[in-house]
Order: structure tokens, then sequence, then C-alpha cells
């Protein structure tokens, strides 16, 4: 069973793409699903994953190498094919291409069950999993406060380490 | 007989433990839950989320690709 006394578990989020935008909350709602008491410092480029709009949020298979890229559609032997090695990375550059291929993962994630961005993250806020956005790249990348979530706290480095100075448990995503 | 069932067919991980919690917190200590789950997944990670949360796991059981989880709310 879970310690009671020392169930804490922090994770730093810094990345804002579509598909790294998952990781944090799948491990932060499971977390306190088991009893964790969970906060995420979300700094840098994971300060997109607090927004209202999430819909910018964006999977690149540029620099990406080991994407997998098959298609969620189609028939059976279509959808073995991993495209991703046989695709000229120049190609990605071009207009469209970043959307397409995050429609594309949107349509393989619902097919197999996993839940959206949004619903994760209610999951965690409805579990109480504290979410703390780092104040200086807030204002470094001129977000504006406004189009971030409601229920998350701002503030900096120094409130990460208050929340990460007991428990075991501390991830950098 | 289950006091409750929760279908969580279909979904993957982490929403079947995510819904058991939901659903667990909403009943009393004592009472018997079913979960139903089609994540192959979810055999290990019920077993490790009673493991961690103290609630009791009285079986699991596989028909066809789904799998029952009998647990007991501590």
């Amino acid at each position: 069973m879970a310690d009671k006394e020392n169930n804490k578990m922090t994770i730093i989020a810094t990345k804002g793409t579509f598909d790294w935008a998952f990781p944090p909350f799948i491990i932060a709602s499971t977390g306190v699903a088991m009893d964790k008491e969970v906060t995420i410092f979300f700094t840098f480029y994971g300060l997109n994953l607090l927004l209202k709009d999430t819909s910018k949020l964006r999977v690149s298979p540029i620099g990406n190498p080991s994407m997998p890229m098959k298609m969620p559609f189609g028939p059976k032997w279509l959808q073995k094919i991993d495209f991703g090695p046989k695709i000229p990375n120049v190609l990605w550059n071009i207009p469209g291409a970043e959307s397409l291929v995050t429609w594309l993962m949107k349509k393989t994630m619902a097919k197999h069950g996993v839940a959206k961005i949004e619903e994760l993250r209610s999951m965690c806020q409805e579990f109480d999993v504290k979410f703390i956005a780092c104040e200086m790249t807030v204002e470094l990348f001129g977000f504006d406060k406004a189009d971030f979530i409601d229920g998350v706290e701002f503030a900096g480095a120094a409130s990460y380490f208050d929340e990460a100075a007991t428990g075991d448990h501390h991830l950098y995503m | 007989m289950a006091d409750e069932t929760l279908d969580a067919s279909g979904l993957n991980c982490p929403l079947p433990i995510l819904k058991t919690k939901k659903a667990l917190s909403k009943m009393d200590a004592g009472k018997i839950l079913d979960v139903i789950s089609t994540d192959a997944g979810s055999v290990k990670d019920i077993e490790a989320f009673c493991n961690q949360t103290g609630n009791k796991l009285i079986s699991t059981t596989e028909d066809g690709g789904k799998y029952i989880f009998t647990i007991e709310r501590v």
C-alpha cells in the first residue's frame, strides 16, 4: 500500500507538442488515482498544455525519426505499413503537413480509445492535481493569463521545490 | 453479485483505472464493484491499482477478450 506520509509526486512538464501533452496528464491522473498527491510544474513549452484552446497543439514528424506513421483507416494491409521511414523528412516542411499528421494521430487515438487531452486534464483537476505555471516563462513568451484554464497557480522554481520537498517520485518530461 | 458494474470496454490506459477510482470513491466500504475492460494492459494495472490503494481484487476473469475484475472497496 502507498505510504500516506510520503506520497507526494511532482512532474516538470516542459514540452508543448500534441504527443507530449499526454505523458504528464496520464501519469498525474493515474498517480492521484493511486493515492498520490500530485503537482505538475509547467514550464517553457509545457505552458501550452494549460491553455483553454488546445487546438493549436501539433505533433511534428520533423526531427522525430522514431514516430510510427500508420494509417488509422483503410484496408488492413495498408494500416500495417509504417510510412515513417519511407517518407523523406524534407516533405514534412510542406505547409499543412503538421496539421495532417496531427489529425491522423487524433484519429488513431480515437480508434484505440485513448482519452483526449482535455479529458485527461479535467480528470487531473477533478482529482485535485495541482497545476503550477512558471510565471517567468509566462512573461517571457508573452502568454496572456486569461488564456489559461481556471485553477492554475502562477509561481516560480522555488514553489516547485516546496512541492518536491517530500515524496520520492519526481519526473521531468 | 456485484453492487455496481463499470463498463470500461473500448477504453485504453489510463481510463479504466481512472474510472475505477471514480466508481469506487462513490461506494461504501465492503461493497463490490465489477469492472469490465477490453484493455489487456488493465490486467496488470488493476492488480497494481488494488495493491497500492488497498482495495481488494477478488477475482479476474477473461471471456473472449473481455476482462472482468471484481473489486471489494476498502
